[in-house]
């Protein structure tokens, strides 16, 4: 079996929202990556944890309950604590409360660190295309 | 057909049970000093003199052994992630009945290397990385290793894709460098068995040897396990049963000794309640935590830290200098029993501490998330809340008039409900001190071992469980 490229996914915090959580990892997984799914209710420190033991090249975070910002915030600075600080990450879900326009959730999610924010609503196809480039230009093999 | 001879060369005394596997009985018990320093022969000719008083002379069919003299069986667990490979190093070091002297994580320094050389242990697992996953981290501690400057059997247990490269380079210098299935082969994968089989036939080929135990091969047939290991094997089978004899479900047990409190669960520990999410490494089914600073003796006086003066005097209804002064006395005086109702009222609510405070560590518990739809709850190791049977073994409990009073710590605690320990358990003590020798004797007669602990290992005392 060849060793696929690994990521790490779970919904951060104190957030219960499973449902699209699996269908991230069926969707991830048959694009053809090895998804680590941590499931619901995870700690910065899992995603770290987990990303560092299985060698993963992205940590993909979800949140869907509007505490995002929050929950979110140092996971950047954690990975470079970590010796992992040039790992891939993604966040999507519901990221703040409220009609908030979406242009500054994002300038704020890329300020955290995250090399892609996404809005409500964003299909896995548009995640799964973005890990492909992401990774081809990080020269892994997808 | 001839008895067997079950022998557990303890750290302090050689203690030997003989056994008729026809009518299920045990002939007798006695003890000796254990004499590993010069010839292990000689305690155990003492003890077996001992035991022919009781019995007459007995010619044995079997005779089986285990050990924890000379320090037991030492080890080092080496990992990456504190929480996942090398957690499950340690697990599996444990289950294999080891004395785990030091967990070390990432990558190793000059200076941890020098520690683990200090430590002197008798065999070093090495693990790091899910299959696939990791790989600099263990080819980087296999190198240091390598210069540790003792010749240290070495287990191998991590990331598959490197475990040749990891082989090749501590066997330029170690002379016994095996391998096993990874011990996390994907996240949060606990597979530790295959490194526990290969620990026990190190053990059994190497350590045995290296500490005077082989001496005793003209008079044993076959040197088994640790003794942990046979407590555990004991353990899993009065709970789980063997192929033909039923068990007793799932079970805890207290062995509280003179240096350690060990805690072995044999239960799989799945959430009682609903809305509770598992959460981190799982547990094995067969579970054993060691408690280095809960002891009765050696360990009195970390144990008066450990769980505070208060708390133990409050039970044993005293001052709290009175357990000072107490702990103390014992453990300079490792040879000491009580010698008053006062003073046995004390060891009772030391013991009982050391009950409490070792299942308290070893028990799974509950983390509480407040999220904006209410709480949500998940659970981290085992719940025990249903946990129906607690033995009791270990000097302390067999000896005192009380054990229920020192089992009561396991019991589940309504201030402290977080901790998910047995609610309503049912206590039996193994009087006749034979769970060790009933874990040997479950390599050759599992059915007669079986029903032999729940035969032998009774009291059924439902009353002292108040709430």
């Amino acid at each position: 079996m060849q060793n696929k490229v690994k990521v790490i996914l779970g919904v951060i915090g104190a957030d219960c929202h499973a449902v699209g959580n699996r269908i991230l990892e069926h969707a991830i997984s048959s694009a053809g990556f090895e998804v680590v799914n941590l499931g619901v209710l995870v700690k910065q420190e899992e995603f770290v944890n987990a990303a560092i033991e299985t060698d993963a090249k992205a940590i993909l975070v979800a949140s869907l309950y509007g505490h995002g910002e929050i929950d979110c915030r140092g996971l950047r600075d954690r990975c470079h604590e970590a010796g992992i600080g040039d790992i891939l990450l993604y966040v999507g879900g519901n990221l703040v409360v409220g009609k908030t326009d979406f242009t500054a959730v994002k300038e704020k999610f890329s300020a955290m660190g995250y090399e892609r924010v996404y809005a409500p609503g964003t299909l896995p196809e548009e995640v799964i295309a973005d890990l492909k480039n992401d990774m081809k230009e990080r020269g892994y093999c997808v | 057909m001839k008895p067997v001879l079950l022998i557990d060369f303890g750290s302090t005394y050689t203690k030997i049970t003989a056994v008729d596997v026809v009518s299920e009985t045990v002939l007798g018990t006695a003890r000796g000093i254990t004499t590993v320093t010069t010839d292990i022969t000689d305690g155990l000719n003492e003890a077996l003199a001992k035991l022919f008083q009781q019995t007459g002379q007995l010619d044995f069919s079997r005779v089986l052994g285990c050990s924890s003299a000379a320090g037991g069986l030492k080890m080092v667990a080496v990992g990456l992630v504190p929480e996942l490979t090398a957690e499950a190093a340690k697990r599996a070091a444990l289950g294999a009945g080891a004395k785990v002297l030091g967990v070390f994580c990432h990558e190793l320094s000059e200076y941890e290397v020098q520690d683990i050389a200090a430590l002197q242990p008798d065999i070093i697992l090495l693990a790091g990385g899910t299959d696939g996953g990791n790989k600099q981290v263990i080819l980087h501690n296999a190198g240091m290793l390598a210069q540790l400057g003792l010749d240290v059997p070495i287990v191998v247990a991590g990331n598959k894709s490197v475990t040749p490269a990891v082989v090749r380079i501590l066997s330029e210098t170690m002379s016994e460098v095996v391998y096993a299935e990874n011990v996390m082969p994907r996240l949060n994968e606990l597979n530790i068995e295959p490194a526990r089989e290969m620990i026990r036939s190190i053990f059994l080929k190497r350590i045995v040897e290296a500490k005077g135990l082989h001496k005793a091969n003209k008079l044993v047939d076959r040197m088994v396990m640790p003794t942990p290991a046979a407590v555990l094997k004991a353990a899993d089978l009065v709970s789980r049963g063997s192929d033909r004899e039923p068990g007793l479900g799932d079970i805890v047990v207290v062995d509280i000794g003179g240096a350690t409190t060990d805690i072995y669960s044999i239960a799989k520990g799945d959430p009682t309640q609903s809305s509770v999410s598992l959460h981190g490494l799982p547990e094995p089914a067969a579970k054993r935590t060691v408690e280095g600073d809960l002891g009765m003796r050696y360990s009195a006086g970390a144990l008066v830290k450990a769980a505070r003066a208060p708390f133990i005097a409050r039970w044993a209804a005293v001052e709290e200098q009175t357990i000072i002064d107490y702990a103390a006395k014992v453990e300079a005086n490792i040879e000491y029993l009580p010698q008053s109702p006062a003073e046995e009222q004390v060891e009772i609510a030391m013991a009982r501490a050391c009950t409490a405070l070792g299942i308290d560590r070893h028990t799974g518990y509950l983390e509480t998330y407040f999220t904006p739809f209410g709480a949500a709850y998940s659970q981290i190791g085992k719940d025990l809340t249903n946990v129906q049977i607690v033995i009791g073994t270990g000097g302390v409990i067999i000896n005192n008039g009380h054990p229920e009073e020192i089992l009561q710590g396991v019991v589940f605690d309504e201030s402290n409900p977080q901790i998910l320990k047995p609610r309503n358990p049912e206590y039996r003590i193994d009087k006749s001190y034979i769970m060790a020798a009933m874990g040997l004797l479950g390599e050759e007669y599992p059915d007669v071992a079986v029903r032999m602990m729940k035969k032998y290992i009774v009291g059924g005392n439902k009353s002292g469980t108040e709430k």
